[in-house]
């Protein structure tokens, strides 16, 4: 008994110690106090340097954050005990942010830079007036392929993938919406279908490409394609160019058929604690320069139509990521389909899954 | 006074069991009858008996099987060689050591060895051999998963090889048993809870095994454990992932009555002692 005690004297006497020189180190580096922004964004995604620079510029103090999916950070946000003042989702999960009271309405007038803002980009379906969101990237969805291990497709077409020559070759997301948009798509259909009889017959259409089907998987696909460990793959478009960034012999198509449009968006989340500086710095990344260096440095499409004259031309240029307008056109963004239709979603993502052997 | 005292030290360990085993185990039961709406229903038990579900569910315990015959058939030759070796403390710490280290990253790391361009695939064009295709296999998948529980099988399996008395194997084997014969119908017998035991930390977590069936096998096995992360994370139907987590729990109860320790044989063992 005294052996026990002595040890949980110990324990708590070591914590002690550990919380206090915690608590010296975040005061001397300026994290206490009340001129904190917390930003909550994607992993990779934005150009570190520009944190400092909003620092500097403002004197707030940014502490970043970085989530993996859009899930993950709603549910985060939505259970409370966060003080998130920034978060970066996409369209659909905006919707469903609205709908369940997550999200502060941002002030228009304390955000002048909106102006740069490409007008195509602005006053979608998901948010009529851009009154909860401020679009910070774009891009869409397509396939990444090795032309040096691929010679005969250009994947103009869909249907390329269940072409048997890809046995064994394809690399799809582990994304419900990514891969039944696929089946959806090959055949014609939106990939906003409700339609139980259209993801019927997508997962139907998508069985037959099982054969073809390496493997499922997340963001590891980059290293793979990469490294050439594999051939074909099913992603964003913002991923395709960190990829052919690193390997020369990799580019990225969107098919004809259409495909997902897709914009993920600076919000301020109702645990917000800093609405002056959130707004702050949403018009600081909105600034034409920053967000010129700031798309160089992810390399996803900005929005922002006065960065893009400060881009390199060959890039604004490339229609693999900026699209022109008669591409976009064929282009969809995800609607927020409520989560009976989502669960039927995952059901016959799961079904598809089932099917590769 | 004695006595008063042990009841009251033992208020924390009832509670923490009310906390953290007992209120967990009711609400997922209790989540498992709430459909998307938070209504009462059936419907996920129902979906549940549906070939998807089914299907996964022998797949789950088809490559739980072979996860555990594996782990067994190199930890019990390993665990017989320690208990003879000299340092047997210090070797059987280098073989815990590696499970200290976070799973995620031994299975990173297993992405890059088993890769087109990794040190198996060198080896197998060093000896004249075409590429092979080994990540995303289910051979693959086997192997990181026997890799990871190795260490929960060598552990119980070494404590009961270590206890042995040595003496009876020496009678055994003064009988005029051969070596085999010593093994099978003296050594086996008397370490079979420490089998058991292994095959409960192992065919268990093999059951709901998840991020590996993504990183090593690329979802071409799916473990009830996937669909559980799915079902919670993707889809936001929990309740359909209690039910699935419900049935998890009564394959487990199933599987420890089946390995459970027989109380009659352990009195008995006592005795010969």
């Amino acid at each position: 008994m005294k052996a026990l005690v002595r040890a949980t004297i110990g324990i708590l006497l070591v914590s002690g110690v550990l919380m206090y020189i915690a608590h010296a180190m975040d005061t001397t580096s300026g994290k206490s106090g009340k001129n904190i922004l917390t930003v909550y964004n994607w992993g990779e995604y934005i150009d570190p340097a520009l944190l400092k620079k909003f620092e500097k510029e403002t004197g707030i103090h940014v502490v970043y954050e970085t989530f993996d999916s859009n899930e993950a950070m709603m549910t985060k946000i939505e259970q409370g005990g966060t003080n998130y003042d920034i978060a970066v989702p996409s369209e659909y999960t905006i919707e469903q942010m609205k709908e369940r009271h997550l999200l502060k309405k941002i002030d228009h007038s304390k955000v002048p830079n909106l102006k740069n803002i490409e007008p195509d980009f602005l006053n979608l379906d998901f948010d009529k007036d851009n009154q909860y969101s401020i679009p910070y990237f774009w891009g869409t969805v397509g396939i990444v392929y090795n032309t040096k291990m691929i010679k005969n497709h250009n994947f103009e077409s869909w249907d390329e993938l269940w072409d048997p020559s890809l046995k064994g070759k394809v690399i799809l997301v582990d994304s419900a919406r990514e891969v039944m948009g696929v089946g959806l798509n090959s055949m014609g259909k939106s990939l906003n279908s409700t339609d139980s009889h259209e993801l019927q017959a997508a997962t139907n259409k998508l069985i037959k490409m099982a054969p073809n089907v390496k493997a499922v998987i997340g963001d590891e696909v980059t290293q793979l394609m990469i490294n050439g460990d594999a051939e074909v793959a099913l992603t964003w478009s913002g991923q395709a160019a960190d990829m052919m960034y690193e390997n020369e012999d990799l580019t990225y198509s969107v098919p004809k058929e259409g495909s997902n449009l897709w914009f993920d968006n600076m919000v301020i989340p109702k645990t917000s604690k800093n609405i002056d500086g959130a707004h702050k710095f949403i018009n600081f990344m909105l600034d034409p320069k920053v967000a010129a260096q700031n798309a160089d440095y992810v390399g996803y499409s900005t929005p922002n139509r006065a960065a893009l004259k400060l881009l390199d031309p060959e890039v604004v240029n490339d229609e693999r990521y900026y699209p022109p307008k008669e591409v976009r056109n064929k282009l969809h963004v995800y609607k927020n389909l409520g989560k009976q239709k989502i669960g039927e979603y995952n059901e016959q993502f799961l079904k598809f899954k089932m099917s590769i052997r | 006074m004695r006595k008063k005292g042990n009841l009251l030290s033992l208020i924390p360990y009832y509670i923490w069991i009310l906390l953290f085993v007992i209120a967990p185990i009711l609400l997922v039961a209790y989540y498992s009858l709430l459909d998307l709406h938070g209504h009462f229903t059936i419907e996920n038990y129902k979906n549940f008996f549906t070939s998807v579900y089914l299907k996964m569910t022998l797949s789950s315990f088809w490559y739980a099987f072979l996860i555990t015959l594996f782990s067994l058939l190199v930890s019990y030759p390993a665990a017989y060689f320690i208990t003879k070796l000299k340092h047997k403390q210090l070797w059987l710490i280098l073989i815990i050591i590696p499970s200290w280290i976070n799973l995620l990253l031994k299975t990173y790391a297993f992405i890059g060895i088993f890769g087109n361009k990794g040190p198996i695939n060198a080896f197998v064009q060093a000896i004249g051999l075409p590429k092979q295709q080994i990540l995303f296999t289910d051979i693959a998948f086997v192997f990181v998963a026997v890799y990871i529980f190795i260490p929960f099988m060598i552990l119980p399996i070494f404590n009961a090889l270590d206890k042995l008395n040595p003496a009876l194997i020496d009678a055994s084997r003064d009988l005029g048993a051969s070596k085999f014969t010593t093994l099978r119908r003296v050594v086996i017998p008397l370490t079979m809870n420490g089998i058991k035991s292994g095959i409960q930390a192992v065919f268990i977590p093999s059951l709901s095994l998840f991020m590996i069936t993504r990183l090593i096998a690329g979802n071409r096995v799916i473990t009830l454990g996937t669909a559980i992360e799915e079902q919670f994370l993707v889809t936001q139907n929990w309740g359909m992932g209690s039910t699935i987590a419900v049935f998890l729990i009564i394959f487990m109860l199933i599987i420890m009555l089946f390995t459970g320790e027989k109380r009659k044989g352990a009195v008995r063992n006592g005795k010969t002692k």
